[in-house]
């Protein structure tokens, strides 16, 4: 097996891990939220308390 | 939701009920999205244009793209400016025009982003199997790298915008500064390297040889459009997007014509017409290395930006059909802790890697393109009803575009002139998607409509329009 081939198992590998990771983050935020939480987004709302850029808030 | 402690870092706490996406961009990420999903096209595809007509078919077909897509950017950014929500074309769609547009136009960008993420992907593991290949490795394979770089950039998305982003920014930077560097390395002032004069090649297949150029001329800016996909997470619309849009813009102009000068200077046409990678070989026919390298890491870090880019708008469409029903709700959800459409960046990895692995470059390319072409067309009709509801001083406007309607009439003649192009090449293509955009829209008026919460989905705080 050459050099070529242990990269293509790797990034075989990386990409079954992530692809884990995803599900497993994806149904572990479903069941710890309830739905009404995690779709209360309103189109077009501009909630300056929700904004937590730094440099927006004047911090430096 | 989010607090910001004493030393100006950004915790991310649960405190209340809502949640949003968040709004952390400013107009470098608007440029680094609309330009990052573009700039692969100056790397590979628009010289296609050149195989269709010419060297000088394709300049022609370069000037004319770059006014329909001038025109789509002053366009969206007139509009965009106003209605700050995620799925952009799509929400325009539904304030302005009505529900079945802007379900069709959900479409165009949920399938025109994906596609083109499919073809990126198909591209990167295409370079990496090609590096392997000159390394001496024998029987290398691409689907692994195709894989991993869906699934690292879905990664990616999902944690975060603010880091999507700021990554693309970077290596849209470089990719940009990749083509600078090789216009100012093959000594344009002089004739050392480039022969302009003996490679043009003139007009070989005449008027209609530059109007089937057109086709692949849209390569040189697809995508910019894609910038409004930010209009919800941007922290001022009305002066992010326009900036962000109309700087993209020239930077485009700017990359294409040094893109179209170096290469036609380089390679006789017949070469440079079905070339796979034209600036890097334009690289490679300078004879230094150190070009070499630099295009060979524009080319993949170009791929790359356009993928994470499609991936981005690509869910934000898609979050914004859940979240008016127009899709199942499920998908308009947010991440407590990543605040992305966590649900749709998901739902998109399978589908990307099914066109990515089984499907052929072209007809994914040709799909996003016709995909885009639509939403294209709808922006004229788009203008035209906007500013005929809500004229000049009725609402404010980030930015006021000039002109007007010459814009929204040049973008709709010159659509029409690219779809008889697209019909030259891709006529069954073109028929099979309009059926298909047909088909879907009769099931979403007869059977999907029925779950759209109607009085919830116009949220703007616009006037009454006029004549209502």
């Amino acid at each position: 097996m050459n050099a070529f081939q242990w990269l293509e198992y790797l990034a075989w590998a990386v990409s079954i891990l992530i692809g884990a990771w995803l599900l497993y983050d994806l149904v572990k935020t479903n069941t710890s939220y309830s739905e009404d939480v995690l779709m209360s987004s309103r189109e077009g709302e501009i909630e300056d308390d929700l904004v937590i850029d730094p440099t927006h808030r004047g911090a430096k | 939701m989010s607090e910001i402690t004493t030393d100006g870092t950004a915790v991310t706490v649960i405190h209340g009920e809502k949640i949003s996406l968040l709004r952390v961009l400013g107009p470098a990420h608007v440029w680094a999205l609309g330009v990052g999903i573009v700039l692969v096209g100056e790397f590979m595809g628009w010289n296609f244009a050149v195989g269709k007509g010419g060297g000088l078919a394709a300049l022609i077909a370069c000037w004319t793209a770059g006014l329909l897509y001038t025109c789509v950017a002053m366009i969206d950014s007139e509009v965009t400016s106003t209605v700050a929500a995620a799925g952009g074309q799509y929400a325009q769609a539904k304030h302005i025009v009505g529900p079945l547009m802007a379900f069709n136009v959900g479409l165009f960008l949920v399938m025109a982003y994906t596609m083109l993420e499919a073809a990126n992907a198909i591209t990167a593991g295409y370079l990496i199997q090609t590096v392997g290949g000159m390394a001496g490795f024998d029987g290398v394979h691409d689907k692994p790298f195709i894989v991993l770089t869906i699934m690292a950039l879905a990664l990616l998305n999902y944690r975060g915008v603010y880091a999507t982003l700021t990554f693309n920014l970077v290596i849209t930077a470089i990719a940009f500064v990749a083509i600078v560097v090789l216009f100012f390395g093959v000594r344009p002032w002089s004739h050392d390297l480039l022969k302009p004069n003996e490679l043009l090649g003139g007009l070989p297949y005449g008027w209609l040889g530059v109007i089937a150029s057109l086709h692949f001329g849209l390569w040189f800016y697809l995508g910019i459009e894609g910038t409004t996909q930010a209009a919800e997470e941007v922290r001022s619309p009305a002066r992010s997007l326009p900036l962000g849009t109309m700087l993209g813009m020239i930077t485009l102009l700017i990359a294409a014509a040094m893109t179209w000068y170096v290469c036609v200077s380089l390679m006789p046409w017949e070469y440079l017409g079905q070339a796979t990678t034209p600036l890097f070989d334009a690289a490679r026919l300078t004879g230094s290395t150190s070009l070499m390298v630099l295009l060979f890491i524009g080319t993949i870090f170009s791929t790359l930006a356009s993928a994470n880019g499609c991936i981005n708008d690509a869910s934000r469409a898609w979050f914004s059909m859940g979240r008016d029903r127009y899709m199942p709700a499920w998908f308009g959800a947010v991440h407590p802790k990543y605040r992305t459409p966590f649900r749709s960046i998901f739902f998109l990895v399978p589908i990307a890697l099914i066109f990515a692995l089984g499907a052929p470059l072209d007809q994914v390319v040709t799909f996003s393109i016709l995909s885009g072409l639509l939403g294209y067309t709808f922006m004229s009709f788009n203008m035209m009803m906007f500013r005929s509801k809500w004229p000049l001083g009725s609402i404010r406007r980030g930015y006021v575009h000039p002109l007007h309607p010459l814009p929204a009439i040049v973008l709709f003649v010159l659509c029409a002139a690219t779809y008889f192009a697209v019909f030259l090449g891709y006529g069954t293509q073109l028929l099979a998607m309009m059926v298909f955009y047909i088909v879907v829209s009769m099931w979403f008026a007869f059977h999907r409509y029925k779950f759209v919460r109607r009085g919830d989905q116009f949220t703007m705080p616009w006037p009454r329009p006029r004549g209502y």
